[in-house]
């Protein structure tokens, strides 16, 4: 499987946000994303996982499902978890296993692996941000999807955490999956490439 | 020049200077025209008198404020199909003209149906459309005016604009049939209009003058909205050099 | 568990939970039922001549209040983006969130509808024409709503202008809705045709809806 970006260009609200961009990623790579506020990484995360037009360049997956978008094979875990403060953390996974589909894992295996097991029947209203972004993980390893769209995965995390998320990232790469992740923080992936991004320029309409 | 070229803002603004003096000059023009004949050549009516004579404005106020939402429906399939700039354009230009001649008509209509009914507001099924299609106009100035991002709120508002061009036959079908007092239709009727020349021959010039009015406005509109465009983007590189 | 029935079990439990919207829309629908007599006069006959009017403009505000809502909480907690990149078509997941709202919203109104009949001494015919026509006509409220609430998540404001969109676009259903009512109570013609009419509308409502929705939240993205 092999990710590639051509000269991607992004503009939002009348300002280029980024142009030329170009990376490629197979099976097993990770590319970490830094830059300053306002570069463009949560753009380009959002980009590859179709809830942002792209203006100019193109985006391919090779070996893919040619039958669905790259969006519909990616995961994205962005600011937002996604999480129904009135279910229980347990209802929360279950629902998006149903509604994305092809769920491999059994949900209490995902707490487990998260570290949520003795919570899951807490609604996730009760959750502290860090349990939260936790809970979200566990939806990535429950769906499979070949694509991690990461954006900021370890912030309201302690250190501990923080490692065993970076295991988990490991662990998909390992596994042939490929791993997009914007961060501040060095998160110890082993071969991961970097990709620097710019301050954004506004355009003339 | 190729109507092709004036898809892009730069030519359409050259287009617009050029234009709308000669646009401006013909619609006076024409107005003259068809004021004269519509207050001096056309006859009273032998029941109405002289206040038949608003029907000179009130039917092109009517015609245009629904060709004006069918002119922003092709212009929100120029947004959502082709995202083409001028298509938002022309959509954000034409609402506040189209909702200007909807309260045209209803105001002449009203004024017409003081003499006629003896009484400003009558919920007869015409009126009644219409004062539908005022509320939706402005409903749709108000999805523009919340908005300040022009191409965001230019393809919510083509969505809009499309769905009630869906409606709009259903709410006139539907008027029509909860209210039919209202006199039947009398100049797009089969075998011919019903209307004597002398009546039918201002109205016409009228309408024309009137469309004409309409694209003057519009054009100028255009031009307005193009600047501002501008404005705004030179306003964000301000503030991202800064 | 198929998507779609995730999706509007999902939303039909959530509207149930503490929090959730289901049994607002009822309880705004018996105040504004209970504010009617008010204004107008305690006087029953002119209550029962208009009763089914009355009813059906209740029911029509009530099923606007959730319906600001409705995508606007999946697009502030982040599910609407998951939702976008779902094998089920988006068309379909809007079908299943109106099909959640109908029923914590629209059914709730059908039922209170004859027990609010009886406190505006509505005859026990037009009681069952008023409740007949709301349970035909309120999806197509929804459906129609659903496009608002799409205009509005893409256009991230919320709020007011959701009835000012919306509420002229429902004068048809208004119409015939109402005309059912009356047809069935004094005529002259049959309840059939306005009530047909009224289906038809809905029929139409359920296409239109789903789709125009689905381009807007589609559109939405820059």
């Amino acid at each position: 499987m092999r990710l590639s970006a051509y000269n991607l260009r992004c503009v939002r609200g009348g300002c280029q946000v980024f142009d030329n961009l170009r990376f490629a990623l197979e099976s097993g790579e990770a590319l970490v994303v830094t830059g300053p506020n306002g570069a463009g990484k949560s753009s380009l995360l959002r980009l590859i996982g179709g809830l942002v037009r792209i203006d100019g360049g193109t985006l391919t997956l090779e070996g893919g499902d040619a039958e669905r978008s790259i969006g519909e094979q990616a995961h994205y875990l962005g600011h937002l978890d996604a999480l129904k403060p009135s279910l229980t953390a347990r209802e929360n996974l279950l629902f998006w296993v149903q509604f994305l589909g092809g769920g491999s894992l059994d949900t209490a295996d995902a707490l487990e692996q998260v570290g949520l097991a003795g919570l899951a029947d807490l609604p996730a209203g009760y959750l502290s941000a860090g349990q939260r972004r936790r809970l979200s993980i566990a939806r990535l390893l429950s769906v499979p999807r070949p694509i991690w769209l990461l954006d900021e995965p370890t912030a309201p995390l302690d250190a501990a955490a923080r490692d065993d998320v970076a295991a988990l990232m490991q662990a998909h790469l390992t596994g042939g999956g490929i791993v997009v992740v914007a961060t501040h923080a060095p998160l110890g992936l082993v071969g991961a490439r970097e990709l620097r991004l710019g301050a954004a320029r506004a355009i003339a309409a | 020049m190729p109507l092709i070229d004036l898809a892009n803002p730069s030519r359409f603004l050259a287009f617009a200077e050029r234009a709308l003096p000669w646009l401006a000059a013909l619609t006076a023009a024409l107005l003259a025209i068809g004021l004269y004949l519509a207050l001096f050549v056309a006859p009273d009516d032998y029941q109405q008198g002289a206040t038949v004579k608003i029907m000179f404005l009130h039917v092109p106020f009517a015609w245009l404020s629904m060709m004006c939402w069918g002119l922003m429906s092709v212009a929100g399939l120029g947004t959502l199909v082709w995202r083409h700039p001028l298509a938002d354009v022309t959509a954000k230009a034409a609402a506040p003209i189209g909702a200007a001649f909807t309260f045209l008509c209803l105001l002449t209509g009203s004024l017409w149906g003081r003499p006629m009914w003896g009484t400003y507001w009558v919920w007869d099924a015409r009126l009644t459309s219409v004062l539908v299609l005022f509320l939706m106009y402005l409903g749709l100035l108000a999805l523009w005016r919340a908005v300040d991002d022009p191409s965001r709120a230019a393809r919510a508002a083509a969505i809009l604009t499309i769905v009630g061009a869906i409606n709009i036959p259903i709410i006139k079908f539907s008027v029509d049939w909860w209210n039919t007092l209202h006199q039947s239709a009398s100049v797009l009727r089969l075998g011919g209009p019903a209307i004597d020349p002398t009546i039918l021959r201002p109205l016409l010039v009228m309408a024309l003058a009137m469309t004409l009015l309409f694209a003057t406005l519009l054009v100028g509109a255009m031009r307005n909205e193009i600047l501002r465009r501008r404005v705004r983007a030179l306003r964000l590189m301000q503030a991202r050099a800064a | 568990m198929s998507a779609f029935t995730a999706m509007l079990a999902r939303d039909v439990r959530l509207a149930t939970r503490a929090g959730g919207g289901a049994l607002m829309g009822v309880l705004f629908f018996f105040i504004v039922v209970t504010l009617m007599p008010f204004a107008l006069g305690p006087d029953l006959a002119l209550l029962q001549r208009i009763g089914p009017a009355v009813l059906w403009l209740g029911a029509l505000l009530a099923n606007l209040l959730a319906l600001d809502r409705l995508l606007a909480v999946d697009h502030e907690d982040g599910s609407l983006d998951l939702i976008l990149n779902a094998p089920l078509p988006l068309e379909l997941t809007l079908v299943a969130k109106a099909a959640a709202h109908w029923l914590t919203t629209g059914v709730p109104l059908v039922v209170a509808a004859p027990l609010l009949g009886l406190m505006l001494n509505l005859e026990p015919a037009s009681t069952a024409a008023v409740a007949l026509t709301l349970l035909a006509g309120t999806p197509a409220l929804t459906c129609i709503g659903l496009i608002g609430a799409a205009l509005l998540v893409a256009l991230r404001r919320g709020g007011l202008l959701l009835p000012i969109l919306i509420l002229p676009l429902t004068v048809p259903v208004l119409i015939f809705g109402v005309s059912a009512c009356n047809a069935a109570i004094v005529g002259p013609m049959p309840f059939g045709t306005p009530f047909t009419i009224l289906c038809a509308l809905t029929l139409v409502s359920l296409v239109v809806g789903p789709f125009a929705a689905a381009a807007a939240l589609r559109h939405a993205m820059e």
